[in-house]
């Protein structure tokens, strides 16, 4: 059994308010602000993230060290953190915002020193009311310490950070979404290339988009430094502390810390205590709705982004839905749909009109009226989307967990058909063993199903 | 034509410091900060309350309400005293918002996107709230409950009752 980890899930001396600026300083808190400003050069600073091998923790699994170093010559830069944390099933965010602000506060102060980053903001999910008045509060102390405004520390060193309030709309944690809310357009993604905004990003200019977890890390690292950082962890797959938020039927929902070696069984029946009343597992989404799902013969499996990337789903941003075996696959489908269809952005017309195509369609299949040829023409829709549209979405939230779901419980959606209304047939007949199925790479074009052999299962 | 909606003095000193957070040739990207500052203020974002943030703003009024239809936290129209938001997404779905939603809609005697009579509450879903491990959970205006049951439905109205 892998060890529980209490890096960032540490916890506050009893009766500790989080945004308390003092208990933070007494705690040894802006300690790595100041070893950073103090006594390390911007160059040192980013050899000591790209060393560490972090991996950006917003669900692309991206290396911090690559995005920071591909940050155009060109000033002003401007930093984001992305606190726009809307992705269902993921709560990681809202735990380090409402326990750690100071610690989100000094990694966003490191990340614009070592980039010669002036002017930075933290956009926050319009929702958080709370804790957007605790994160105002955490700045304006920090700026009273003197570790936000003119000369930090004596270092000459100048830096304003702001908050940025969002309004409901998922499509702004999309980075590029993100930049043009903050310019106060509609957040419609940015088409690419330039694939990254550390090219051309807020108002033109070079601009770093990190999660605001990253950030949290970010002050670790420095406090711990790289060699001790990557230790934790896998070097080969992901390096560093990772969050996992279990939530849906196991006995004890909450977010757990472990390196990425930890299995998903594990996660599930020795952290989360296993599943509610003694019911088995149908299915787990790995990573946020958006992660392809997998099947009780599949979790066995490391929680590295590599490693769900080779079982075809992927890490995401650490979210872990449980579903027992009485979940009817089709409604959660259908919720999953339900959410992407209200999130479309509407940009681009294979997700504005496509994804809400197929949440008519799993509409119908749910309510007994599902026609016969409706799930071919659900991968046929699949496919019409998938890498058609500006930004990830019509494909992550959009298709994936339908392609992924439907396929893998391909007999459940069979059944629903066939009998004209909503079944849950018994486990073993709902859902297609790994080898009844081609696998799934999530890219596009390359997506096959073993039709006849689904349907004789079925 | 009407009069020209402002805001008041003190909301008017929150529109100032919150445009200094913005370099001044980009003053746009207060728009939604400061569309926040108008329903706080007026408990919607009508077509005058946009047009004051234009003038603040110094853009046309269009270009705010390009934005301010967009997202899904700017009420158009008027709401009740108190918004009910009860989250529907998978993880919510699993712990059973179905029967919140249910039980809110019966005691409130409203549906889906309704303003009770009295225009005291306003019942909503919203999407995924990033509570997934205390849910179901219903966001109360500002405030956020967690574990909510129908039980704990009657405790929420019978305290928003005493006001």
């Amino acid at each position: 059994m892998a060890a529980p980890l209490e890096i960032l899930t540490a916890p506050l001396p009893a009766e500790t308010d989080p945004g308390d600026i003092d208990a933070y300083l007494a705690g040894g808190g802006y300690g790595a602000v100041r070893k950073a400003l103090k006594s390390m050069s911007q160059a040192e600073l980013i050899e000591e993230i790209n060393a560490s091998g972090i991996k950006g923790r917003g669900g692309a699994g991206f290396s911090t060290g690559m995005k920071w170093n591909l940050c155009a010559d060109r000033f002003p830069r401007y930093l984001c953190a992305n606190a726009d944390e809307s992705e269902p099933g993921s709560f990681k965010d809202r735990l380090l915002l409402e326990s750690k602000p100071h610690q989100i506060i000094e990694g966003m102060i490191i990340t614009s020193y070592a980039l010669g980053i002036n002017l930075g903001y933290i956009y926050i999910r319009g929702e958080f009311f709370q804790i957007i008045d605790q994160m105002e509060a955490a700045l304006a102390d920090a700026r009273k310490h003197g570790f936000l405004g003119a000369d930090i520390l004596d270092t000459g060193y100048d830096l304003e950070l702001y908050v940025h309030p969002g309004a409901g709309a998922y499509i702004c944690g999309e980075e590029t979404g993100l930049i043009e809310s903050l310019e106060g357009n509609r957040p419609y993604p940015r088409l690419k290339p330039p694939y990254f905004p550390a090219a051309i990003g807020l108002w033109g200019q070079p601009t770093i988009v990190n999660n605001v977890e990253t950030m949290a890390q970010i002050t670790t690292i420095v406090d711990m430094g790289a060699e001790a950082y990557k230790a934790i962890g896998s070097e080969e797959d992901t390096t560093g502390p990772r969050l996992f938020g279990l939530c849906g039927h196991v006995n004890k929902p909450g977010i757990y810390e472990y390196d990425s070696e930890v299995t998903l069984r594990e996660l599930i029946y020795d952290a989360a205590g296993g599943i509610r009343d003694g019911n088995r597992l149908k299915g787990v989404i790995p990573g946020g709705i958006s992660a392809p799902i997998l099947t009780p013969e599949e979790i066995d499996t490391p929680m590295g982004f590599g490693a769900l990337g080779k079982l075809g789903s992927m890490g995401g941003t650490g979210g872990i839905i449980v579903m027992d075996e009485t979940t009817s696959m089709v409604d959660a489908l259908l919720n999953a749909s339900s959410f992407a269809a209200h999130e479309s952005c509407g940009q681009c017309t294979p997700c504005r009109e496509g994804v809400p195509w197929m949440n008519d369609i799993l509409r119908r299949i749910r309510n007994g009226q599902g026609r016969e040829e409706d799930l071919d023409l659900l991968l046929d829709v699949c496919k019409q989307i998938h890498g058609h549209t500006v930004c990830v979405f019509g494909q992550a939230p959009g298709v994936w967990p339908v392609r992924t779901i439907l396929v893998k419980y391909w007999p459940e959606f069979r059944a629903c058909i066939e009998r004209k209304e909503l079944v849950v047939p018994p486990l073993e007949e709902s859902y297609l063993r790994p080898d009844q199925y081609e696998h799934i790479p999530p890219v596009p074009g390359n997506f096959r199903l073993k039709t006849e052999e689904a349907d004789a299962a079925g | 034509m009407a009069t020209p909606l402002e805001f008041t003095e003190a909301t008017r000193e929150r529109a100032a410091e919150i445009l200094d957070r913005y370099p001044d040739e980009y003053r746009k990207s207060a728009v939604v900060p400061l569309l926040h500052l108008a329903q706080e203020e007026w408990g919607y974002v009508s077509p005058e309350a946009m047009a004051c943030v234009a003038r603040l703003i110094g853009c046309s009024p269009v270009k705010v309400a390009e934005i301010a239809t967009f997202y899904p936290m700017f009420n158009r129209e008027p709401v009740g005293e108190h918004v009910l938001a009860v989250c529907h997404t998978l993880p919510c779905a699993l712990t059973g918002c179905g029967s919140v939603f249910d039980h809110l809609s019966e005691k409130l005697g409203i549906g889906l996107g309704e303003t009770t009579a009295d225009g005291r509450f306003t019942l909503r879903k919203s999407e995924c709230l990033a509570a997934c491990d205390r849910g179901p959970v219903l966001l109360v205006n500002r405030r956020l409950h967690t574990h909510v049951s129908p039980a704990k439905v009657d405790e929420i109205l019978a305290e928003l009752d005493k006001g």
